[in-house]
């Protein structure tokens, strides 16, 4: 694809403006959750942006993730970011993916996040306020707007 | 109807170039109004255009139990048999060769829903197959009613002519019948009420959980062009007359369809999900005994 092209062009803006979220829980205590969904309500309406929580990972762009790794969690989460398809990006939401928080040096955990998989975008706070959760994933959505077009070990 | 008829009937204007544009109109349309229904203020009314474009760009993930070939044909069948059944639409009035025929008409609008049930059973997923399964139960009880009541104004009317059918059934039929296939078209759609074969929270979107980028752009674009075909056939069904002129029949075509997606969005944002056993007993309740009145009025008319 031609980097100036009409079709590049149109691909990036459909990108920048139709984020679909696949939000998983990996051991949170579900207090980002909570702030998490209440961007969807009609004060905060991520909706307007396009952005669309979906059910299944296998439609989603952007991978949401909340909560310290626990040991359970972390071979579905290998396996769900395994399922979404390229080009996608990952946010940490909160405190626990990013560093661990309280639990951090227990044994029962199993992150930071980005010892598992690569991380993009970081929100920090416990919880962190919508609108920070919004900011962060809007910057998720500039990064994947502007990803490179063919990803590694995709099948044509 | 002569083939550069039929070409411009698929390509031109209840086809491809009329269809495209005012399916993702109608979706943005549904969109937008319920939003502004629950006091949001909504995605803008290109969203399902750049839906599809942007998941045509994604690239597919390696699947390993599930076959990529009918999965990938299955859409493509939908999407061509919707177009198909777009061509037949009875906007304008044409009495001549198969343009217009009732049993190929809904045959074609049928084969969507058949192609979503298979493309479940086909995902190999748990929520997929759950999804196949209500998807097949409601589309058969909502079927019974809405052939019933099409068998009511095509026996009323003495013809299988859908031109025919749309100008000379009389009202003391078309009313119960109209009605009755109403009620039958959020279901067809998989609008709210009746949304649970493709419910986001209790089976993962049902029959389209593991079709990822292009597959579900297909699927997007089949549903797009559903909403204009399936609407497009009850509002030409139901306008009793055609004023001759192509510019205004196609106007009143094109804003009665609006109208309909209107009342559709008021009747989605209004209501909650009901269980499969709810959505079908209100179907064989309402639905179903407004067709047999239908069918009972038609055979009266008719004197035999």
């Amino acid at each position: 694809m031609k980097q100036y092209g009409f079709l590049y062009k149109l691909v990036e803006r459909a990108r920048e403006h139709s984020a679909f979220l696949f939000h998983f829980n990996a051991g949170a205590c579900n207090g980002c959750d909570i702030e998490f969904v209440s961007c969807l309500t009609p004060r905060y309406d991520v909706e307007q942006y396009g952005i669309k929580l979906e059910a299944s990972p296998r439609h989603a762009d952007v991978f949401v993730v909340s909560g310290p790794i626990t040991r359970t969690t972390r071979a579905p989460l290998e396996a769900v970011y395994a399922q979404l398809p390229d080009p996608k990006v990952v946010v940490a939401i909160g405190n626990c993916p990013a560093t661990g928080n309280v639990f951090w040096g227990s044994p029962m955990i199993e992150g930071p996040l980005d010892r598992i998989i690569p991380v993009d975008i970081y929100i920090p706070g416990c919880p962190p306020r919508p609108f920070a959760i919004v900011e962060g994933i809007a910057a998720a959505i500039h990064k994947l707007a502007s990803h490179p077009s063919a990803p590694s070990g995709a099948v044509r | 109807m002569n083939p550069v008829h039929a070409l411009a009937a698929l390509l031109l204007f209840p086809g491809l170039l009329y269809a495209l544009p005012m399916g993702w109109l109608m979706m943005g349309t549904e969109r937008k109004l319920r939003a502004r229904f629950q006091g949001r203020i909504g995605p803008p009314l290109t969203q399902p255009f750049l839906d599809v474009v942007k998941l045509a760009s994604k690239w597919p993930v390696a699947r390993a139990s599930s076959d990529r070939l009918i999965l990938t044909l299955l859409p493509l069948l939908a999407v061509g048999a919707t177009i198909g059944a777009l061509a037949l639409l009875p906007v304008f009035p044409d009495q001549t060769g198969f343009s217009g025929d009732l049993i190929l008409l809904v045959g074609l609008l049928e084969l969507p829903p058949l192609c979503m049930v298979l493309a479940g059973y086909a995902s190999r997923s748990i929520y997929g197959e759950m999804g196949a399964t209500r998807e097949a139960i409601i589309d058969i009880s909502c079927n019974v009613p809405f052939f019933a009541a099409l068998v009511a104004m095509a026996t009323a009317a003495g013809s299988l002519q859908t031109t025919n059918i749309a100008f000379a059934t009389p009202w003391q039929v078309r009313v119960p019948a109209m009605l009755a296939i109403l009620i039958c078209l959020p279901v067809k759609l998989r609008l709210n009420p009746f949304s649970i074969s493709n419910a986001e929270q209790e089976v993962l979107t049902g029959p389209l959980v593991e079709s990822e980028g292009r597959l579900l752009a297909l699927w997007e674009l089949a549903h797009a062009l559903e909403w204009v075909a399936l609407i497009g056939f009850v509002v030409t069904i139901g306008i009793p007359g055609r004023s001759g002129a192509w510019w205004l029949d196609g106007l009143v075509f094109a804003v009665c369809s609006l109208a309909m997606v209107l009342l559709l969005t008021l009747l989605a944002s209004g209501t909650a999900r009901m269980k499969l056993r709810q959505a079908t007993r209100l179907l064989w309740r309402c639905s179903f005994v407004l067709a047999a009145i239908a069918l009972v009025a038609a055979f009266l008319v008719r004197g035999n």
